[in-house]
């Protein structure tokens, strides 16, 4: 392998895992606070419906994340509302929240299907990008990866170093111990669900609008899903979700590799590879079970009352 | 203002009524075709095609014909409750149009001795089943030899979906092409396990483009890889639909399924009742297989590629002509003659020349 191999499968890694990273930062916020929601894919897909048709039509990009995020947020509020407004059950709602988005986008889709745009173009930091091999990595990608290293950098603070972060994470603990001492439980929960869907939305964003500029039904294929098992994976820590998702976009690239290079490996094995690879890690690293089992936010998925 | 409004509502409501009730005694109810498809019709790739041969059924036969389909049906056991709701709920003839749902049509048509079915890229017949395929290995000859000419670096990409004979045809057909254009050419193979899943394709169109590849053809659906192609300024094919409008610089050719003559054949066939349950292979012939239009080639290219596509129609040119070796090199087809019907509806071995193993 010579280095110039190397440079383009770290900058391929990156690009394949930022969709990744997006929705499981956005999911383990939502977690945090003690709620699941199974949603992604359907609020995935909006986004990058949404994304897709206000880009085609006002020719702007930036409109199209806007919408993108707004997309996913609506979406995220009415799984709040069901969930947290009128207390039914998560798993389930997050799943209906999947199908109906899932079916919601392929039908505003339908008209759109087939037409080009003109994606998200890189922005290649001067100097900064000749390094060998992690200059392209880390400093000719777009806006949207840009964001998502920034987007990791302040949650790892806000976890690690805000109150905010501890109110979160109180919530989800214990929200009754959280009301009883005056935190707003409902009211943080709503915007941990809105954050998720907002990150949601903006995966599927870069989905349709940078990563294959286009609109196609279930073009998500999955990566709702794969984020899902990544936070779990990663025990709601924020360095493990970045780790998880680069690890898997760096498996899934190397198996495209491999098979260019003329590996004679079963494509069915590679294939396996990258969610082998990243649940062994994973789990590796959170092997000591009492110790794992003290990042899994106490209340994730209970309903909770006011005054009760 | 109330009153009369209501009463012209009233009054029309009642005339049509009574216009329904003569009509559906004059009219015998409308032939109904039944359509089902494993991916959404909005996938621009299988399924979008297959729904646009549906819709020229309607625009055909007009009120002759009524038209349901159902979309993202799963292979297996959820296909064979989906084909039998279409058969119990009148339809006359179902298109069942994956190759996983074989046996669902067949165990449903054992049901339905009435009910004629047709399962696309089978090959198991019965009384009232037939089967169809579109010959796609005769476009990809036609996108192998233009491969070959504009090639600069002598690596072709491939992006294969399963292993499945369609898709061991199709890249054994490019491989005739390059063996007999441009030997030096090599076919890079990626399978990517999936038949729709844009990212994944653009990932494998990337990987392909690092290693020096500067032409891409695929057996998956979706325009991800020609994107990414026109990003990076090389060339690619595309795949089931017309995907020129995603690769200004980089389409070369599109090789189109067309099944809108077979789908009206078929159903005027059924209503006429002059059916009979056989193995259908369209091709250039029969315009089941259409290359719209060659761009961005050299125009000495684009004419020797329309005289093959000529010789293919006109019955003179075979992709699959002897002599053919298989991989060891043993003479699987001699000088003169060509490949048969069997040999390519079950091809699972690689011609001469293609690199690496067909995965297990």
């Amino acid at each position: 392998m010579d280095m110039d191999l190397i440079t383009n499968i770290l900058y391929a890694m990156i690009r394949t895992g930022t969709p990744l990273l997006i929705i499981a930062l956005g999911e383990m916020v939502c977690e945090k606070s003690g709620v699941l929601n199974l949603g992604q894919e359907g609020m995935i897909l909006m986004g990058a419906v949404a994304g897709f048709i206000v880009t085609l039509l006002t020719g702007s990009l930036f409109f199209g994340f806007l919408m993108a995020m707004a997309a996913g947020v609506i979406m995220s509020q009415l799984f709040a509302m069901i969930t947290l407004g009128l207390n039914a059950n998560q798993v389930a709602t997050g799943l209906a929240l999947t199908i109906f988005g899932t079916g919601l986008s392929a039908f505003i889709g339908a008209d759109f299907v087939g037409q080009p745009i003109q994606g998200l173009d890189v922005i290649v930091i001067p100097l900064l990008s000749d390094i060998p091999v992690i200059g392209k990595m880390l400093f000719a990608q777009d806006a949207i990866v840009y964001l998502s290293f920034g987007l990791f950098t302040a949650l790892y603070w806000f976890f690690r170093s805000s109150r905010t972060g501890l109110i979160v994470k109180a919530v989800g603990e214990n929200p009754h111990a959280a009301n009883a001492i005056g935190l707003p439980v409902m009211r943080t929960r709503y915007l941990a669900v809105a954050f998720g869907g907002a990150m949601a939305g903006l995966a599927g964003g870069y989905l349709s609008l940078a990563y294959t500029p286009m609109w196609a039904e279930n073009m998500s294929a999955g990566r709702g899903w794969i984020a899902l098992a990544l936070v779990v994976f990663a025990s709601w820590r924020t360095e493990r979700v970045l780790l998880g998702a680069y690890l898997f976009g760096l498996a899934s690239i190397l198996h495209l590799v491999a098979q260019g290079l003329g590996f004679s490996v079963s494509p069915n094995l590679l294939a396996m590879l990258p969610y082998v690879a990243t649940v062994l890690v994973l789990v590796m690293m959170s092997r000591n079970q009492s110790r794992s089992k003290m990042f899994a936010p106490m209340s994730l998925g209970k309903p909770f009352h006011v005054g009760s | 203002m109330k009153k009369p409004v209501l009463r012209k509502l009233l009054t029309g409501l009642v005339a049509s009524l009574g216009l329904v009730a003569t009509l559906s005694v004059q009219a015998a109810e409308p032939f109904k075709v039944g359509f089902v498809y494993v991916g959404p019709i909005g996938d621009h790739g299988w399924s979008y095609q297959h729904d646009q041969g549906r819709l020229a059924v309607e625009k055909y036969f007009g009120d002759k014909v009524k038209t349901t389909y159902v979309e993202n049906v799963p292979e297996g056991a959820d296909a064979e409750r989906v084909i039998r709701t279409l058969a119990k709920t009148g339809h006359n003839l179902i298109f069942t149009t994956s190759f996983g749902f074989m046996n669902p049509t067949l165990k449903v048509a054992k049901q339905f001795p009435k009910v004629t079915f047709e399962h696309a890229t089978g090959y198991k017949l019965a009384k009232n089943v037939g089967t169809y395929i579109s010959t796609t290995y005769e476009g990809r000859y036609v996108a192998g030899f233009v491969a070959a000419k504009v090639t600069k670096t002598n690596k072709i990409g491939y992006i294969a979906s399963f292993p499945i004979p369609e898709v061991i045809r199709d890249i054994n057909s490019a491989q005739m092409a390059l063996n007999k254009y441009n030997p030096e050419a090599e076919l890079k193979i990626i399978w990517v396990n999936s038949w729709f899943d844009p990212g994944k394709e653009a990932d494998a169109a990337n990987a392909m483009m690092d290693q020096g590849v500067d032409v891409i053809l695929q057996h998956t659906d979706s325009p991800a890889a020609m994107q990414a192609a026109d990003r990076r300024g090389i060339f690619a094919v595309g795949q089931a639909s017309d995907m020129s409008s995603f690769g200004e610089k980089a389409h070369i050719l599109s090789v189109v399924d067309n099944w809108t003559p077979f789908y009206i054949k078929r159903v005027q066939q059924v209503m006429d009742g002059t059916w009979k349950s056989e193995d259908h292979w369209g091709g250039m012939a029969e315009d089941e297989i259409v290359i719209p239009a060659f761009t961005n080639i050299p125009d000495e290219v684009a004419t020797e590629a329309q005289s093959i596509v000529d010789g293919i129609k006109a019955g003179t040119i075979h992709p699959f002509a002897g002599p053919i070796k298989n991989q060891a090199g043993e003479l699987k087809v001699a000088e003169g003659e060509i490949l048969s019907h069997d040999e390519l509806a079950g091809m699972n071995w690689y011609i001469e020349g293609v690199q690496g193993n067909i995965p297990k």
